[in-house]
């Protein structure tokens, strides 16, 4: 396997903060790598500055082989980069179906996106429901899956997941977890995951990396990081 | 009876003009909770640069389109050269900008086209003029009519005007779907320049044109979108029709035609007093 997305010494801040510290990891093409740790460490940040969103960044980030580091934010969602922001991201005044088109904005194709929203309803036949209505009177768990499916509407190539368990009931976490593996065996899409939820993360990932403070402190494939008693105690709390 | 529904539908002609103006107004509001003071001097420039063309020959429903596609040019260049760089700037420093711009065109204006006040040429020929309209009147109804069909039409039914509404609402969510929002806000300025002209173009003939013609309209403008809801644009030009019609039975009926601009005012006061949100606009709630 070779790595979709690369970051190296990769320092990253909002105006004068500094939050992330020479960074070092990357997310295997096909694979899915949870990036886990406390909160304040610095998971989110790293996701908005693969996308050059509200930080200021310095490194050098890769995506498919190219440099996206200083590209605008545009530019790398067309190479197939979809982020599933931390609150979600919804268009709270537009309808659900208007939602998910915006998810396909870039594309010019457009039977098969016809096709695509019909396939994120089968995913979640909720949104099916409730195609019409405004987004922003969805609940806490309808926007997660809306979110989902927007950034799935891209085709992405790569998935930022910030979150998706975020302030959901253990049943709609299930259900959306269940979701991503199979799109991620399916269609090959690979996932960059942050999570609070090390479980979960665990459970799913085939990478992991350890953040404290902004910088890595132990990496590694998903089955050692869950055998280490360490880290165990750590984050799973067992 | 016949004197006020001359009174009721001359309203609603004058109240299109100010559902154009208003409409344009909420447009820039909502993608940068501002309101462009500049609004109604850019629709004036516009509607002098269809006169030019008119003087020199151009045929009148050219120079029309001619003049749409300056105004929205103008206003994109406005957007990206000017208003850009305030982006992040304090509420105060953008209020001073647009005064700022304000002034520059109004003055450019005059310095082109002088400050004498000249006619403007109706295209609806005077035979079609009705009972209780002239012909200009009721031609001035259909067209702002159909330039609100034409903007709704674009905004709901298009990918364009869909991404535009989506980046005036969340910016940072439409980028990370590939919207390019800086070029949706310098779109919405042109868009909101070009309906500008219309309304301007479309009470020339009417007010007269002149480098000041527009402030009264702006006002005017303001109370309907204000009266509708700032961030409602099909609020705005409905406020707009209601307006024209206030004023006009005020003028007719109680305050007199010298007192017919402060009735703007009084809208404008009694709106934020009462109902801030305006008629149907989203009332914000914010968490403390």
């Amino acid at each position: 396997m070779s790595a979709l997305l690369e970051l190296k010494g990769v320092d990253a801040a909002y105006g004068q903060s500094k939050v992330i510290h020479g960074l070092d990891m990357a997310v295997e093409e096909g694979g899915i790598t949870a990036l886990l740790g406390a909160n304040g460490a610095g998971k989110t940040t790293i996701l908005r500055t693969v996308c050059n969103v509200r930080t200021r960044a310095s490194g050098v980030i890769t995506f498919a082989g190219r440099r996206i580091d200083g590209m605008q934010t545009e530019d790398i969602v067309r190479l197939g980069v979809a982020h599933v922001p931390d609150g979600r991201g919804t268009f709270v005044h537009l309808t659900v179906a208007e939602n998910l088109t915006l998810g396909a904005y870039t594309r010019r194709d457009r039977a098969a996106t016809e096709q695509d929203m019909e396939r994120m309803f089968g995913y979640f036949p909720r949104l099916r429901e409730r195609v019409r209505q405004q987004a922003g009177t969805l609940s806490g768990g309808e926007q997660q899956m809306l979110a989902i499916a927007r950034a799935l509407m891209l085709r992405p190539r790569l998935l930022l997941l910030d979150e998706p368990s975020f302030g959901l009931a253990p049943l709609v976490v299930q259900e959306i977890f269940r979701i991503l593996a199979r799109i991620n065996a399916e269609d090959r899409v690979s996932m960059l995951l942050v999570e609070q939820n090390a479980n979960l993360a665990l459970a799913m990932a085939h990478d992991v990396y350890l953040l404290e403070t902004g910088r890595i402190v132990r990496s590694g494939p998903a089955a050692e990081i869950r055998s280490d008693d360490a880290v165990r105690r750590a984050y799973l709390g067992y | 009876m016949d004197a006020f529904l001359h009174q009721l539908l001359s309203g609603l002609a004058n109240g299109g003009i100010y559902a154009s103006i208003g409409l344009a107004l909420v447009m820039i509001y909502q993608a940068t909770h501002h309101i462009n003071f500049a609004q109604g001097e850019q629709a004036m420039f516009s509607a002098y640069v269809a006169l030019t063309l008119i003087q020199a020959g151009v045929p009148y429903w050219l120079a029309f389109l001619a003049a749409l596609a300056f105004a929205f040019v103008a206003g994109v260049a406005i957007e990206r050269v000017v208003v850009r760089r305030f982006a992040n700037a304090p509420v105060l420093s953008v209020v001073v900008v647009f005064l700022g711009l304000l002034f520059i065109i109004n003055s450019l204006a005059g310095w082109l086209f002088t400050y004498n006040v000249q006619a403007f040429p109706s295209p609806f020929p005077a035979g079609l003029g009705g009972r209780y309209l002239s012909a200009h009147e009721i031609g001035m109804i259909a067209v702002t009519l159909a330039m609100l069909a034409v903007v709704y039409a674009f905004f709901r039914f298009t990918p364009l005007g869909l991404a535009m509404r989506a980046a005036a609402q969340n910016p940072e969510s439409s980028r990370l779907v590939g919207i390019r929002v800086g070029w949706m806000l310098a779109l919405g300025w042109g868009l909101a320049g070009a309906i500008g002209a219309v309304a301007a173009i479309m009470a020339a003939p009417i007010v007269y044109i002149e480098p000041n013609m527009m402030a009264g309209i702006l006002l005017y403008g303001f109370a309907a979108a204000l009266l509708g809801g700032i961030d409602n644009p099909w609020g705005a030009a409905v406020g707009g029709f209601i307006v024209g019609v206030i004023e006009n039975l005020a003028g007719a009926y109680a305050v007199g035609t010298e007192l017919k601009l402060s009735v703007a005012l009084v809208i404008i006061i009694v709106v934020l007093v009462t109902r801030p949100a305006g008629l149907f606009g989203r009332t914000v709630v914010t968490r403390v």
